[in-house]
């Protein structure tokens, strides 16, 4: 089962990317090499085999429910491409 | 209608937990600060910042999920889900999806006007996710840009998701209530609904009893309501209108997918939220940022046995020990933990659990409600009121005369005793009674006729004549009395 | 001056033989004379380094205490947070960023009265292996200018190589540190998971990434992990344990060491004289005392399938951040809305309902847009990599399925850590490579990093030191060749111990190129 130019697009809208027609067509082309490479995983049997989502298997960080500093406000929105004094702005999304 | 059929709901709520900091910074939780001044790195996702978990709301989310009946597996771990929108800055929320922290719980629900029988409600899972901040709509014409608060953004929530187990309107209301009641005397949340600290979306559909047996409309799920009122509202509307879709179209739940509506109370109605094919998947994965917790046996059952008394459990106390009925114990409840003990003080110090009850309950819920007050605010001690409830216990004083009393005491901040003496309220010399009721009788033979006659009742025309004499005549006394006197006449 | 190793320089500056202004200035002239060529820098502030040096003699002369690096100058890879100063991951996307805060390096950096002395270039975002996906310009390799530096860490690399700064912060995903350290001919070591703090490392595959040093020699590196390691509240993975002195046990001999060699990493695809030099590697170690013996790590070859399911996972999730509302680039919305506006109307006049209900919201549109323009074609291809492995249906298949494999990557290791004291093999399987050499390949950039993606995974460190040059004959003018030494989590101080040993018995860590 191979990667189709319409599964490539489908996954383009949900990693919110755009992709021109030739970017597609390379996409669909590289991504189809690249997955048919990592299929291979699917020769080992893991049953039994416990994921490891970490490296270090740690439990348990807390930190203590005590207030610590925000940043000003000029600061937080200082990286902001479009703000007004309070806060950052994008086109109306009513109703989206 | 042709076909009868059940409601059933599920309902999904939205609890804030009261941290003073975030689910994973340390940023300030606290409502209504100007936008934008409560965010640092980690809570506006800023490039290379890190989440730590707040210990604090792991614990309020652990006691909950405990007093729900819920169990608590000893692993549990954090998850990304992940969608685009501008109030969540990462563009994933740290939340719980396939291990929660908590599961197959359950909340029992009684109605003390016994509308329904008691039954449990199950919990399917409670767990931690963090919230989003907040969208300003330009909601006048819908095209100036939206702003983008992130104050709110990375709060702690408590998502608790019951069963589809209620069955009516009532019973949803029902839930919502004594699960609002239980978080309030955990003391995890503030409940407040206008401040978002509580929200609920309920999932919906109607079992039509078709003629070859049970049919399921398709599940809606319903958003924006915004107090109970609104749910059951939008429930009795979902119903209706489902009925009415299946009756043109006959679609099912096997037939027709899940949708999400959104309740317009102004008008009254539920509309369908636009949804983008894709929106649905959101790519859960292990948020490698953050570690799993596990949670050994010995410290579940050390915050099992550290919990308050949960209404419940108080009710059925308070029936038991003030020989208070059900409904009295629920309105009692239902205010609070600070009037439950109010309560009990006065029951208490009083003697008389059931006149106690009937002055909190009517009372003092009535001035608290004329003078919209807390208990807090409510001039009167427990141990000045329960001296008051004593006196008329006691007999000392009747029940309109107390009733004054109280007003007075409330009116002036004063004792039962200096209202009293304000009042002019003293005791009668029970000498000065006698002469009273002597007076009476020789002055009412006609009342004392009807009384030989066997016209019992007659006599009350005496007792108002009595207190026209001295205010303070006790009408029992002036009963007793005067029955007396008339049965020794010839 | 600037060919002497950080140790011997720190020694001049902490008896005042030698002020951080001179050996600062210094290295800034250095990259004045080369960097136009080399290209390792992003940005150099000379003015705020000398003035930090400045800053730092004077505290000296006034008898003050010191921090451990006294003056010494460091660059900073561009994917860790500077406050107040540019962070641009060499992507278009941040290329106006500028962090409110400090990474946890950073701060610990200044705290040891280092010198930052400018941000490299690197692979966007560290996805990559030969700093080609920067998007401001490519860095070049000191030791033969058409060739790739490596990457991600390619600047901080070729900074070293040539002789533009002591000591660099490289970061290592995949192999991030310890490629370009080969490609390079410097030494450069990939901690354990949770040694140093990701905080402000602007993340690539959290579960992945490690921030590491970099330098000439394994002393120089045991310096600089002495001030970059060390618990860290701010970031929940960093492990709670002491941080040894690396520097002080760095001289004593091994007794009994017992080498690994990995007979998968002696296969097909090795370039002959990367062999040759790694073989000539073990014998220096065996006539130093060390036992060999051939080890497996049977999971090793699907490294490569596992690391490009799990990395591009994470990084699909933490680049979804990157949507021009809160910070970074943003597409030109007036232009954006009218290209909208003209669809719908197409669209409209042709009657076409389904185009119509599909076309993109202006919100949607605004982050497809920006993300397609403020990204580069990697970064893009690991974006669609990694969305595809989490969509519904595959996650089980792929992502699910790497993770467990991970699990059996990672017995291996422990495995074969019962055995032996260190995995030693090759970096890197070929020498550096032509610029755009292998940029149209993705698949076969990707196979490169056989070598190092396996200690990732399992969390393990992993240093690589130079440990010969080509001879030319085919490669035009002589490459560095590194080895890679692998460590048990947490064994650093062993692990430098081994590399210092390496280096007390040869010279290839001398070597620079002639620039
Ligand atoms: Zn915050």
């Amino acid at each position: 089962m191979s990667l189709t130019r319409a599964d490539v697009e489908k996954v383009s809208l949900l990693g919110r990317l755009r992709l021109g027609d030739a970017e597609l067509d390379t996409m669909t082309e590289q991504m189809g090499r690249i997955v048919g490479y990592i299929e291979q995983l699917g020769e080992l049997s893991t049953d039994n085999v416990q994921p490891m989502a970490h490296a270090q298997e740690m439990h348990n960080v807390f930190a203590d429910d005590a207030l610590g500093a925000s940043l000003p406000r000029d600061a937080a929105l200082a990286n902001a491409p479009k703000k007004d004094a309070e806060c950052y702005r994008v086109p109306a999304v009513l109703g989206e | 209608m042709p076909h009868s059929y059940d409601l059933i709901v599920g309902l999904e709520v939205h609890v804030q937990l009261q941290t003073k900091s975030k689910l994973f910074c340390r940023c300030s939780t606290k409502f209504g600060g100007p936008p934008n001044t409560q965010t640092c790195p980690v809570c506006i996702g800023m490039p290379g910042s890190l989440p730590v978990m707040n210990r604090e709301a792991f614990r309020l989310g652990l006691k909950t999920a405990i007093a729900l009946n819920c169990e608590i597996p000893q692993f549990t771990k954090w998850d990304r889900k992940q969608y685009y929108y501008p109030d969540l800055p990462k563009g994933y929320q740290i939340s719980q999806y396939d291990l929660p922290m908590s599961q197959n719980g359950w909340l029992e629900i009684s109605d003390p006007k016994k509308e329904f029988a008691a039954k449990r409600i199950g919990i399917i899972r409670a767990h931690l996710e963090e919230d989003a901040g907040k969208s300003l709509h330009d909601e006048e014409h819908g095209k100036a840009d939206t702003r983008i608060d992130l104050n709110r953004t990375g709060t702690p929530l408590l998502e608790i998701v019951s069963a589809p187990d209620m069955r009516s309107t009532k019973e949803a209301r029902v839930y919502l209530t004594q699960l609002r009641l239980m978080l309030l005397y955990l003391g995890v949340s503030d409940c407040n609904m206008q401040e978002g600290s509580l929200r609920v979306d309920a999932n919906v559909n109607i079992h039509i009893q078709g003629p070859s047996g049970k049919i399921a409309t398709p599940i809606v799920e319903v958003k924006n309501l915004n107090s109970f009122r609104h749910v059951e509202r939008a429930l009795a509307y979902e119903a209706k209108r489902q009925y009415d879709v299946w009756e043109e179209t006959g679609r099912t739940i096997k037939d027709y997918p899940k949708q999400t509506r959104g309740w317009d109370d102004a008008a009254g109605t539920t509309l369908p939220q636009r949804e983008k094919e894709e929106s649905a998947d959101y790519r859960y994965f292990p948020d490698p940022d953050l570690v799993p917790v596990i949670t050994p046996k010995a410290e579940v059952e050390e915050v099992r046995s550290g919990l308050v008394e949960l209404p419940a459990a108080i009710r059925s106390r308070l029936e038991k020990t003030y020989g208070i009925s059900d409904y009295d114990s629920d309105v009692i409840v239902l205010q609070g933990l600070p009037f439950v003990a109010y309560f009990e003080e006065v029951a208490k110090l009083s003697g008389d659990g059931k006149k106690a009850s009937n002055w909190v309950t009517q009372e003092l819920l009535r001035i608290l409600n004329d003078q919209s007050i807390t208990l807090e605010q409510f001039p009167l001690t427990a141990p000045q009121l329960a001296n008051l409830v004593k006196l008329v216990a006691g007999g000392e004083i009747e029940i309109t005369r107390a009733k004054e009393v109280f007003n007075d005491m409330v009116a002036n901040r004063r004792d039962a005793a200096a209202a009293m003496s304000a009042l002019g309220i003293a005791k009668v010399d029970s000498s000065e009674l006698e002469n009273i009721c002597k007076e009476l009788v020789a002055a009412n033979p006609k009342i004392v006729a009807d009384v030989k006659a066997g016209k019992q009742q007659a006599i009350g025309a005496l007792l108002g004549q009595a207190k026209k004499r001295n205010p303070n005549a006790n009408p029992n006394e002036v009963r007793r009395i005067c029955l007396e006197l008339i049965a020794k006449m010839p | 001056m600037l060919a002497r190793s950080a140790t011997d320089l720190l020694r001049d500056l902490s008896v005042r033989k030698l002020s951080s202004v001179e050996l600062t200035q210094a290295y800034l002239d250095q990259i004045k004379l080369y960097d136009g060529q080399v290209k390792a820098f992003l940005h150099v502030d000379p003015a705020a380094a000398l003035a930090r040096a400045k800053e730092i003699d004077d505290r000296r002369a006034a008898g003050k205490p010191m921090g451990k690096l006294g003056g010494l100058p460091v660059a900073i890879k561009d994917v860790i947070c500077t406050k107040g100063q540019k962070t641009t991951c060499g992507s278009k996307m941040l290329e106006n960023f500028v962090p409110p805060y400090d990474a946890t390096v950073v701060k610990r950096l200044k705290e040891a009265d280092a010198v930052l002395i400018g941000k490299t270039n690197m692979d966007e975002f560290a996805m990559g292996g030969s700093t080609e996906n920067s998007a401001f310009f490519k860095t070049t390799n000191p030791w033969d200018k058409s060739r790739v530096p490596g990457g991600s860490s390619g600047g901080a690399a070729a900074c070293l190589a040539a002789s533009m700064a002591p000591l660099s912060i490289g970061t290592d995903t995949g192999g991030s540190i310890r490629q370009p350290a080969a490609f390079c001919g410097v030494t450069g070591l990939k901690p354990t998971y949770g040694r140093v703090s990701r905080y402000g490392l602007v993340a690539f595959a959290s579960s992945l990434d490690q921030i590491g040093p970099m330098a000439a020699t394994a002393e120089d590196a045991a310096l600089l992990l002495e001030v970059l390691a060390g618990h860290d509240p701010l970031d929940s993975t960093s492990a709670n344990i002491p941080t040894p002195e690396y520097t002080k046990s760095l001289s004593q001999p091994f007794q009994g060491l017992k080498l690994g060699l990995v007979k998968e990493h002696f296969g097909p695809g090795l370039d002959p004289e990367v062999e040759a030099a790694v073989r000539e590697a073990v014998k220096v170690y065996q006539s130093l005392g060390a036992t060999v013996k051939d080890i497996s790590l049977p999971h090793s070859k699907y490294g490569i399938a596992t690391y490009y399911i799990i990395a591009p996972s994470e990084a699909s999730s933490n680049l979804a951040r990157y949507d021009g509302v809160h910070y970074g680039y943003r597409t030109d919305e007036k232009q954006m809305l009218a290209e909208l506006a003209a669809e719908r109307k197409s669209l409209e006049a042709k009657q076409d309902e389904k185009g119509l209900k599909n076309l993109d919201t202006a919100l949607i549109r605004l982050y497809r847009k920006t993300r397609a323009e403020g990204f580069g074609p990697e970064v893009k291809r690991r974006i669609m990599l990694g969305t595809y492995a989490l969509s519904a249906g595959y996650a089980d298949k792929y992502y699910l399925q790497a993770l467990k494999v991970r699990r059996l990557i990672r017995s291996d290791y422990d495995a074969a850590f019962q055995e032996v004291d260190f995995i030693i093999g090759p970096t890197a399987p070929n020498p550096p490579f032509k610029i755009g050499e292998k940029s149209g390949d993705p698949l076969a950039m990707y196979l490169e990093d056989l070598y190092t993606v396996t200690a990732n995974l399992a969390g393990i460190a992993g240093i690589s030191i130079p440990c010969g040059l080509t001879s030319g004959k085919t490669t035009g003018s002589p490459l560095p060749i590194g080895l890679q030494i692998q460590a048990r989590p947490f064994d650093e101080d062993r692990l430098l111990r081994a590399a210092a040993m390496f280096q007390r018995g040869t010279d290839w860590h001398t070597k620079r190129p002639n620039l």
